[in-house]
């Protein structure tokens, strides 16, 4: 299919056309040199469905979104879109809309002359071109700023512009590649509200990269953690977040304890309290228990066996150290009020709350809690 | 204060002396030029090499060779500059998005010519010109393929430092996501970003086109840098006249040129 012969229907988005198309991966392999950047992905998307690939640096969730938009050939694999091989289509024609983490307007374009560009291309007439391209500016809120310069924009403008270029063409899947990374903290949010906002709107498949986790469980529907080229878990951002699968997951998604605890009847006494087990841990015998800092309740008691190492103010919630008598270091979510009435050394109990957790096999090394995905 | 003052109208006296200096180099030449080409013969000033000069029926019937130069050099500047475009603007694209790899050894390949002297360009061209000569007649336009390689280190210098202010792979992928094929990547971004390195790549193309003579004459072919050298043999007042003339008309050339790429950015809102 040349160019000039992908659609773009009578309908506009924003108006809930509702054009989304499954996407399928499957068994996608590619390499560079020795090291494998996807190592037989599979993934299916459905149709009008948010996903956000996660996962750190060199995962392979760049390189599974190339593939897809048709950027990077894949050694083997298949790519579907809408039941249809789209495996060797060029990008030109896969007829997908991205958005870049690097800024990518057109600078010798002005906004509306980037929005059109691929309306121009699919040879619309002028003034359902200039229309489609003024909605699109609406839907992104940057009308006033048509006839501004790239360098006339701020790094959100632009990715808001962006945005619109990419949903001007009513892409059948829309890719976006960590559109907010080159912005700062404020604007990051807005626009990420944002852009669940339009996809909500307009309907269409997208498949969101990030390393960001709050970003990734903010927006989509489900999230996808990758790592050394293939999925770890897709699962909502709810399920991904309180029944990891992986040790892997439960260390990567939020902060995670592991403390040592004995395993009996798919239950886990841990400090001294039983605790249900997820499905894929351990079934008997020692093993370390993967628990989030807010599934342990925190109280202040001089006969308590943990001893606090320190507690801090973070905004909205309140973070707590402690060390039990083992000598296994424990961080728990307190309330951001009770904070000031810890004090390093004072003694507390610790009791986890009844909440599933992720048992595995006891490693050697000592129970330390996991730090959190970067980003 | 009064330091400062001082030490300001040195700077200021400094940056005359420079200036002046400079433009003492370039205007004693041609001022010199001119004082040649009015000198009457028997003492005094006339424009008669002047009139001759601008008189297109004289030119073409007592100096043809003038008038075959100046044609010859018009038509390797246009045949050159396009040569040169066409190679070195997808290639230096090419490379950039795909073989980044390569880039040291095309900037390499590129580069080596400025450290070959002409004389011996010449010599290695030789036997290749005499194929080209053979298959394609003896025209002087086909010393556009030697020219080009002679132009290809400025050219490169200059398009590599457009192409590396702009983010080439990113544009590349955002037109082509949108529907664009390798042509209108090319046509329509790439090459309206990097304007002003190709106007500057063509400005030194034009200026050393315009100069050459060395491969010209070692290889018998007309040039204006030929004709004018064969006119001053027979009257050196009109050839320093025609070398004084082509050397404003370039200038002027020059200096329209680069409105072009000047031209839109001036159009531009302002920023706020």
């Amino acid at each position: 299919m040349s160019p000039t012969q992908l659609p773009v229907s009578d309908t506009v988005p924003g108006s809930g056309s509702g054009q989304g198309v499954a996407v399928t991966l499957s068994d996608l392999h590619r390499s560079y040199g020795s090291i494998h950047a996807l190592d037989g992905l599979t993934l299916d998307i459905a149709p009008g469905e948010f996903v956000a690939l996660l996962g750190p640096s060199g995962c392979g969730k760049t390189t599974a979104l190339r593939v897809l938009a048709g950027l990077e050939d894949a050694d083997s694999g298949r790519v579907e879109v809408g039941g249809k091989d789209i495996t060797s289509v060029p990008t030109s024609a896969r007829d997908m809309g991205m958005v870049f983490q690097a800024y990518s307007l057109f600078p010798h374009m002005t906004t509306r002359q980037n929005v059109e560009f691929g309306l121009q291309l699919r040879r619309i007439p002028s003034a359902r071109r200039r229309a489609r391209a003024s909605e699109m500016l609406d839907l992104v809120e940057l009308s006033d700023h048509a006839d501004r310069y790239a360098h006339q924009l701020s790094g959100g403008q632009q990715q808001r512009v962006a945005l619109a270029r990419a949903l001007a063409i009513e892409p059948q899947v829309l890719l976006l590649d960590e559109p907010l990374s080159a912005l700062d903290a404020k604007v990051r949010v807005q626009l990420r509200d944002e852009i669940r906002r339009i996809q909500l709107e307009v309907g269409t498949t997208t498949l969101f990269v990030t390393h960001d986790q709050e970003e990734a469980l903010a927006v989509a529907d489900r999230v996808g953690v990758m790592q050394a080229g293939n999925l770890e878990q897709l699962a909502s951002p709810h399920d991904l977040y309180a029944r990891p699968a992986t040790p892997f997951v439960a260390d990567f998604v939020g902060l995670t304890n592991r403390l040592r605890a004995t395993v009996q009847d798919e239950r886990a006494n841990l400090l001294g309290t039983s605790i249900p087990l997820l499905p894929g841990s351990v079934q008997r015998g020692d093993a370390l228990v993967l628990i989030r800092p807010e599934s342990i309740a925190v109280t202040a008691d001089p006969a308590g066996r943990a001893t606090v190492i320190s507690a801090s103010f973070l905004g909205s919630t309140g973070s707590l150290h402690a060390v039990t008598e083992s000598g296994e270091k424990v961080v728990a979510q307190i309330d951001n009020d009770a904070v000031a009435t810890f004090n390093p050394g004072d003694l507390v109990t610790l009791v986890p709350r009844p909440n599933p957790a992720l048992a595995i096999s006891a490693m050697p090394a000592g129970a330390v809690a996991s730090p959190a995905a970067p980003g | 204060m009064s330091l400062h003052a001082t030490r300001r109208r040195r700077q200021a006296s400094f940056r005359w002396t420079v200036v002046g200096l400079i433009g003492l180099f370039f205007a004693l030449p041609i001022f010199s030029m001119v004082e040649f080409t009015t000198r009457a013969p028997g003492g005094g000033r006339t424009l008669d090499t002047w009139a001759k000069l601008f008189d297109l029926g004289v030119i073409d019937a007592d100096y043809p060779e003038l008038k075959t130069g100046v044609l010859a050099s018009a038509g390797l500047v246009l045949l050159t500059v396009a040569i040169m475009l066409i190679m070195l603007v997808p290639t230096m694209t090419w490379v950039r998005l795909r073989l980044p790899g390569l880039r040291r050894t095309v900037e390499f390949i590129c580069l080596l010519p400025l450290t070959i002297p002409a004389i011996v360009l010449v010599v290695g061209l030789a036997p290749v010109y005499a194929w080209v000569s053979y298959f394609l007649g003896e025209s002087s336009l086909w010393l556009a393929f030697a020219y080009v390689v002679l132009v290809l280190p400025y050219a490169y210098r200059a398009l590599d430092a457009g192409l590396s202010a702009i983010d080439v792979k990113t544009l590349a992928e955002a037109a082509r996501s949108l529907g664009a094929g390798w042509p209108t990547v090319m046509w329509r971004i790439i090459l309206p970003n990097v304007r002003t390195a190709v106007l500057s790549a063509s400005f030194l193309s034009v200026a050393l086109v315009l100069g050459e003579f060395t491969i010209a004459s070692l290889f018998s072919r007309d040039n204006l840098q030929v004709a004018i050298n064969q006119l001053g043999k027979r009257d050196a007042s009109l050839a320093i006249a025609a070398a004084f003339a082509f050397m404003v008309i370039a200038f002027l050339v020059l200096f329209a040129m680069s409105f072009v790429g000047t031209g839109r950015r001036s159009s531009r809102p302002e920023e706020n």
